[in-house]
């Protein structure tokens, strides 16, 4: 038995601790890029801001797009409610709504996640110091996960947990994409020429794919294989098609438990077997960026589902 | 006098209702002022959660609303045989002590109005000072539907010189605590004269007075009750005794209409 | 005035419950002692157990600072003291149940009827409520101090919703952690099993038409309030739902929690928000915590409210001073542990004695608790009392006063070693279809040198308080 109070408070625990994460990952892609490729650093910071959502909130603050105002913007600031400060506070406030429904090292790791970053950010980050902040948050974000998998019960509370780290996974891995699907456009591919595939590079590294992308495909960047890899992929754990056969799995378990199925378990349904069904191929074809927008949507709509199916509020 | 009455409310809901309550006092007692033969409320459009007695006795049931827009609709009817004791109603019964009726609440609390108008109270046996402050309530507050609401308080009801029955039963309340009874707040129906169609419910008020019990007064009539009054629930201000009280959540807004009969 | 230490009394030396104790203390390392101090804070920071102070901004989450020396009561001490707890709670409940019905006690003339009718914790919603077990006050913290080897006086009661027992659990399971050893060789009565205790406590007063096992949950005003470590733990600890007003509402004639599978019926309901929150519907309308139209399913019989909502008129400041003509008029016995002579300012020659001995009295606000509002004569300026003193005249029926007795002091570890503190116990009381009292309680001691308030919001800390199995 859980209360639908509660089923919201861990799915938003989790969105937040997972939303946290990709900030970091993502500021480290744009970092990366800002260093090595000083010329085209200012677009980067500005794809880097249309990723997280957060870009028109920024050109309110800040007129220059370098690292400092950026990840300051996206690490720091209280009132861009996806910075990562903002997102551990979120999700420590949830954890601690849902208190009983965590064992204690889950409920410890978060409050000491929290704790740790709020100590780490409480001044201006220095230049010098941004990797190693980065990679604290990570592994706070990685230590929280660790407990999580480590001692939950694989329940209900588990599973509302779950979906909230997909659905914000799949939701931040389309991001991404759409915000440069223009470079992953085959008509425009250039394959082993000296022109600049760091673009590529870039996303790969926002989703922590540039090493294991070679494993797969033992070859150079390509378009095409990138675009596969982050949305079809069955075992890259950011890709769409991963992030929708766990928000399926998840929704399927809750459907056994409590006997019963919920519109959710079909809009979830549906979108797995679209992804399973489909090729790279088709997707360019028919629209990247449409088919794009379209997940988005239809991702948030199951958000919006889910909340109604299971009485959160 | 066998009196037969019908009391419907309706309230409709402009948009869906996310959750709201209704609590009804809407279920007369028998007593030595009238004996209850048969009633029946029907509810339409909410459930029934509970029902209980409260703290001064009365038979309280709480509704529940939810779901489209839609309109409830609450019949309380039944026939009542009343008897004329003189307005007399019997003595103290139930746990609430009387002390408690002593008490000023929040819409009966008296102000430098009050105060005044329980000056001009002359000497008297105990009776006779409480028909004295009738009579000056009656003389003070015309009788002026609209003029007032139901959170309108005794003492604002006097400084405007209008009001309704509930502003008479308040502002008599007020003076009789005042001059040392306890008084309290009866809320029922009244059988005018000349028609069936009643406008609303009607509302008087109680003193205590040792040896006799509850004697009622009629401020806005200017009589004891007779025959003509049904009795249904009592409390120490309309706040307590009200037919209908609820809660809505949510953005829907309500629309009522009450239509009330008694005849014999 | 010489405070009585429990540890080293002035003249008699070490006192024998602190005896096996004070060997093992001779043989520590001091600064591994205060390691100790510093581990302690440590846990206490990582598991969350913080409390919010009113008025102080951003300080939202503070800790209660907490002493490694525990204090030590020998089991025939808190023998002596259950006896009288008992038969206080006993009261107390007597108490309620008459004045929501008969009101014997008042016609009695045992208590003024004004002391009733003019207060605002009497409410007149609960009159002819008989709650299963004839139970009203189910949970309850009884406020004791000591002022020499025999002496114990009752300060205050707490019969709305005591808060502090998850502090009790907690001391102790950090105890156990940082001297494991402590406790092989000193036999320390459990209080471990309270959560249990007051699972079965609160089921075994469900509504007589529940059958099987019910449903309880606890009731919080929300993650924003002082308390909701404390409720979140005892929620935890009962393995029942801790739920918030939001999660409620009237459902099948019952109150009912929105769950992930819809509406599920609560029977018994640990309720931490006050009564004048608890229900829009009857109380305060602008209430957001409360279930609105819970009194009626309350007056139905169809839920177990604990505590019961009107418990206030039980613990109130100016009902306290007549608690011993309480309990003598219920249990037809003269209380066993008493009462601090008490002033009440409403009547005027005890003000008129107030106002003379400022300097040497302890004045509160009727019905002020946590230590605000509040005069400590002794440690007051000239100035202070003045200003007081007026207020006091405006209107001397808010107030009671106190003699400030000199309460024991118990050593705590500081910088420079064990140095004395004054301290208070607040037992927890269990009551249902019998009465049970935990071997322990809360242990507050003032951290200040000399200072006799010992509130958490006013710079207090707390102990582990050891009961001996002895």
């Amino acid at each position: 038995m859980l209360l639908g109070r509660t089923a919201n408070g861990l799915y938003w625990m989790n969105r937040y601790i997972e939303r946290a994460e990709n900030m970091a990952r993502l500021i480290d892609a744009g970092l990366r890029i800002a260093l090595t490729r000083t010329q085209n650093a200012s677009d980067e910071w500005n794809s880097v801001l249309l990723s997280a959502g957060a870009a028109g909130a920024f050109a309110e603050k800040h007129s220059d797009y370098n690292a400092e105002n950026v990840a300051d913007f996206l690490m720091r600031d209280m009132a861009n409610p996806s910075s990562v400060l903002a997102a551990m506070e979120t999700a420590r406030n949830n954890a601690r709504m849902v208190r009983t429904a965590l064992t204690r090292e889950t409920w410890e790791s978060i409050n000491e996640g929290w704790m740790s970053l709020k100590r780490m950010l409480a001044e201006p980050i220095d230049q010098r110091e941004l990797p190693t902040v980065l990679d604290a948050i990570k592994r706070e974000t990685a230590i929280i996960r660790g407990s999580f998998y480590g001692t939950m019960l694989r329940n209900e509370i588990f599973d509302f947990a779950q979906l909230g780290t997909y659905v914000e996974r799949a939701d931040n891995t389309a991001r991404i994409l759409d915000v440069k699907y223009y470079v992953l456009l085959p008509s425009i591919s250039w394959v082993g020429s000296s022109l600049d595939n760091y673009q590529w590079e870039s996303i790969l590294r926002s989703v922590a794919a540039h090493r294991s992308y070679r494993w797969v495909y033992e070859a150079d960047y390509r378009p095409t294989s990138i675009a596969e890899y982050l949305i079809l992929n069955v075992r890259m754990p950011r890709s769409l098609t991963f992030s929708y056969r766990f928000i399926a799995e998840h929704l399927r378990f809750l459907a056994d438990d409590y006997s019963a199925r919920h519109p959710s378990h079909e809009i979830a349904e549906r979108t797995y077997a679209r992804l399973r069904g489909t090729q790279i191929g088709d997707i360019l074809e028919s629209g990247l960026h449409e088919f794009l927008a379209d997940f988005i949507t239809e991702n948030n709509r199951l958000g919006e589902q889910v909340a109604q199916d299971f009485g959160f509020h | 006098m066998r009196l037969k009455v019908t009391h419907r409310t309706e309230y409709n809901y402009d948009q869906p209702v996310r959750y709201g309550l209704q609590r009804l006092r809407l279920w007369p007692a028998s007593g030595p002022a009238q004996t209850m033969l048969t009633w029946t409320l029907r509810i339409e459009g909410a459930r029934e959660e509970v029902r209980f007695l409260d703290q001064f006795g009365n038979d309280t049931r709480l509704l529940s609303v939810d779901g489209d827009p839609h309109t409830i609709s609450i019949l309380a009817e039944g026939e009542v045989e009343t008897n004329d004791v003189s307005g007399v109603s019997g003595l103290h019964r139930g746990f609430a002590p009387l002390w408690l009726f002593q008490h000023e609440t929040p819409l009966t609390a008296p102000g430098p109005a009050i105060r005044d108008l329980v000056a001009g109270v002359g000497e008297g046996d105990e009776v006779g000072r409480l028909h004295s402050l009738m009579a000056l309530i009656a003389e003070r507050i015309v009788y002026e539907p609209g003029t007032t609401d139901t959170r309108t308080t005794a003492e604002q009801a006097l400084v405007k010189g209008a009001g309704v029955c509930q502003d008479h039963a308040h502002v008599f309340a007020a003076g009789a605590r005042l001059l040392g009874f306890p008084a309290r707040y009866v809320s029922g129906y009244l059988m005018m004269n000349d028609r069936v169609e009643q406008v609303a419910t009607h509302a008087w008020a109680e003193a205590n007075v040792a040896g006799l019990g509850w004697v009622g007064f009629d401020a806005a009539n200017c009589i004891s009750p007779d025959e003509r009054y049904v009795r249904v629930a009592v409390g120490r201000d309309y706040r307590e005794a009200m037919p209908i009280s609820g809660i809505l959540i949510g953005r829907a807004e309500e629309q009522l209409a009450v239509h009330i009969t008694v005849e014999q | 005035m010489v405070a009585f230490d429990e540890m080293l009394p002035a003249e008699a030396g070490l006192r024998k419950p602190y005896e096996a104790y004070d060997g093992w203390l001779k043989n520590q390392d001091p600064a591994r002692l205060t390691e100790k101090m510093r581990d302690a804070e440590r846990v206490f920071r990582k598991t969350g157990i913080t409390f919010a102070v009113y008025g102080e901004r951003d300080a939202s989450e503070r800790l209660i600072p907490f002493d490694i020396v525990p204090r030590i009561i020998a089991g025939n001490e808190w023998r002596r003291l259950t006896q009288g707890i008992e038969q206080r709670v006993q009261a107390l409940n007597a108490f309620l149940d008459d004045i929501y019905h008969r009101q014997e006690i008042l016609r009695a003339g045992r208590v003024p009827r004004e002391l009733i009718a003019t207060n605002e914790a009497f409410l007149p919603e609960m009159i002819g409520v008989k709650p299963p077990a004839g139970v009203y006050t189910h949970i309850i913290g009884v406020d004791i101090v000591r002022i020499s080897e025999n002496e114990f006086y009752v300060l205050e009661d707490n019969a709305r919703t005591p808060s502090g027992v998850s502090y009790m659990l907690e001391n102790r399971e950090t105890m156990l952690q940082l001297f494991p050893e402590l406790f092989q060789r000193i036999k320390v009565q459990p209080v471990e099993n309270y959560p249990q205790l007051l699972r079965q406590s609160l089921s075994a007063v469900r509504p007589s038409n529940v059958s099987g096992v019910p449903t309880i949950a606890v009731l919080t005003p929300g993650s924003f309030n002082s308390a909701y470590f404390e409720h979140a733990f005892l929620a935890d600890q009962m393995g029942v739902q801790l739920v918030e007003g939001q999660d409620l509402r009237v459902v099948d004639g019952h109150v009912a929690m929105r769950t992930t599978e819809g509406y599920k019926q609560i029977d018994v309901l640990y309720r931490r928000v006050d009564d004048a929150f608890l229900d829009p519907l009857t109380f305060r309308p602008d209430s957001a915590l409360g279930v609105p139209g819970i009194m009626d399913v309350y007056r139905a019989g169809n839920i177990t409210i604990a505590n019961a909502p009107g418990t206030g008129i039980a613990d109130d400041k100016a009902i306290y001073s007549y608690m011993p003509e309480i309990i003598e008029f219920y249990t037809g016995r003269k209380p066993i542990l008493g009462n601090i002579p008490t002033w009440r300012c409403s009547e005027p020659d005890s003000l008129k004695y107030v106002q003379e001995h400022l300097a040497e009295l302890v004045v509160k606000e009727v019905h002020g608790s946590g230590g605000y509002g509040m005069l400590v004569g002794p440690a007051a300026t000239k100035k202070e009392r003045e200003e007081f003193s007026k207020k006091l005249a405006a209107r001397p029926s808010n107030y009671i006063a106190q003699p400030t007795l000199s309460l024991s002091t118990c050593p705590i570890l500081t910088a420079k070693g064990l140095a004395p503190r004054h301290v208070d116990l607040r037992p927890f009381v269990l009551v249902s279809d019998r009465i049970q009292i935990v071997p322990g309680g809360l242990t507050r001691v003032a951290l200040k040198e000399g200072s006799l308030v010992v509130n958490s919001s006013q710079g207090g800390g707390t102990k582990d308080t050891w009961v001996l199995d002895d």
